[in-house]
């Protein structure tokens, strides 16, 4: 087998955010960094969206789960704080998959989180700006909540972090 | 750099988000509004977790794991302030709380963002994106409900007059506090102290509420140096209630 950093990196696509299916570990922005060395050991860092998200230590299994799956047996997956996540770390693909699924995607932003950026995110359903944040806190940790005065349908952000 | 004193600085980061996690939490259920039951029951998972990150930092510095040291120490052995630990009382309160405590949170994680610690470092820039929200959350409520009606801006006033002097205890320094400014790890309570007053003096400025004199309030010291009110063992007791039936159980 051809052990490349791009190889993991394609096997990875496969493993998805738990409570987001359609998104990859690697669109979110949490694998952070993979190492091949010369005797082929594969190492594996990921970092936390939030600190506080139970399914970080399930994505971590999963990312080792499918290393095993296809036969590398050779690994270390380490979970650190050396590269922070922050939002803007979402691929354009990811942003997309989001959006499809219903979920509006995290503005790019300067990491200067203020009230502006909360308000009038575009709905994902019908794309108008006329919306209003219900709560910075959703379903889950990563999810804020919003109300769409076109379409008059509540919707869920993927949180600018 | 001395060990003992990252230590000290670590287990006061870690404790007073583990036990205002385990008081948020305790609004599950019981919001004024849904969206109040879930803001709380959001925050506590975000401080549990960030008490967790803190407690891994002490644990690759020798100490037990997360789960032992979170589980097993009584009152006397936690380093979080008196103000964290109070029970939540009525809504008006917990949000003063909230207000005062996360103010202060986000100064020390911008602060120790720049620590000559590495490990500490990295945490905190994580941390502080995420304390973020908290603030925002806080902020909105205290401009909102403290300029609103009459009964809101009383109950409002009345939780910080009695909120205050614990909020004051928060800034209790370490025996090693010297060393860490000294040193770069830690920019010191004053410091944090004197910022923290800047930042919710601005907002309380925008209501009708009053902040007191503080040169005229004792702070409650203590909590740094594991002298609690009445009210901490019963939660511990409570919060380590199913750990307790079998330590050794596989989660």
């Amino acid at each position: 087998m051809d052990l490349t950093k791009e190889h993991i990196l394609t096997l990875l696509e496969e493993v998805k955010d738990p409570e987001i299916p359609v998104l990859s570990l690697v669109d979110l922005g949490v694998i952070t960094g993979v190492e091949v060395s010369e005797d082929d050991h594969v190492t594996v860092n990921m970092t936390p969206t939030f600190a506080g998200c139970p399914a970080m230590d399930y994505m971590k299994k999963d990312v080792e789960r499918t290393l095993e799956k296809h036969g590398i047996a050779n690994y270390t997956v380490n979970m650190t704080f050396d590269k922070p996540w922050d939002s803007n770390k979402l691929s354009e693909k990811g942003r997309q998959h989001l959006k499809e699924f219903g979920l509006a995607p995290p503005p790019k932003y300067d990491l200067i989180l203020d009230l502006d950026i909360l308000e009038h995110v575009k709905c994902p359903y019908c794309d108008s700006e006329n919306t209003d944040l219900r709560t910075p806190f959703g379903p889950t940790l990563c999810r804020s909540m919003h109300y769409c005065n076109n379409c008059k349908q509540m919707f869920e952000q993927f949180k600018p972090l | 750099m001395n060990e003992l004193a990252i230590k000290d600085l670590l287990y006061k980061l870690a404790d007073d988000q583990l036990i205002l996690g385990h008081r948020n939490s305790e609004w599950t259920g019981f919001g004024p509004i849904l969206e109040e039951d879930i803001a709380f029951s959001s925050m506590a998972q975000d401080k549990i977790g960030h008490s967790l990150a803190f407690y891994t930092l002490l644990q690759e510095l020798g100490e037990a794991d997360p789960d032992t040291v979170a589980f097993t120490r009584n009152a006397n052995q936690f380093h979080n302030s008196q103000l964290v630990e109070l029970p939540n009382g009525e809504y008006d309160f917990s949000l003063i709380r909230h207000f005062l405590y996360d103010n202060a949170e986000i100064i020390r994680f911008e602060m120790l963002s720049q620590s000559s610690y590495e490990p500490i470092a990295k945490v905190a820039t994580k941390l502080k994106g995420e304390v973020k929200y908290h603030v925002l959350h806080a902020n909105t409520w205290i401009k909102n409900l403290g300029s609103s009606t009459e009964e809101a801006i009383l109950r409002l006033q009345s939780s910080l007059n009695e909120a205050l002097p614990y909020a004051l205890g928060m800034f209790e320094k370490s025996k090693y506090e010297q060393e860490l400014v000294d040193t770069g790890v830690y920019a010191g309570e004053e410091a944090v102290k004197a910022e923290w007053l800047k930042r919710i003096s601005a907002v309380i400025e925008k209501t009708d509420l009053k902040l007191p004199d503080l040169a005229t309030i004792e702070p409650k010291f203590g909590g740094r140096y594991g002298e609690h009110t009445e009210h901490l063992q019963p939660l511990l007791d409570e919060m380590a209630e199913v750990f307790k039936i079998d330590p050794t159980a596989e989660w």
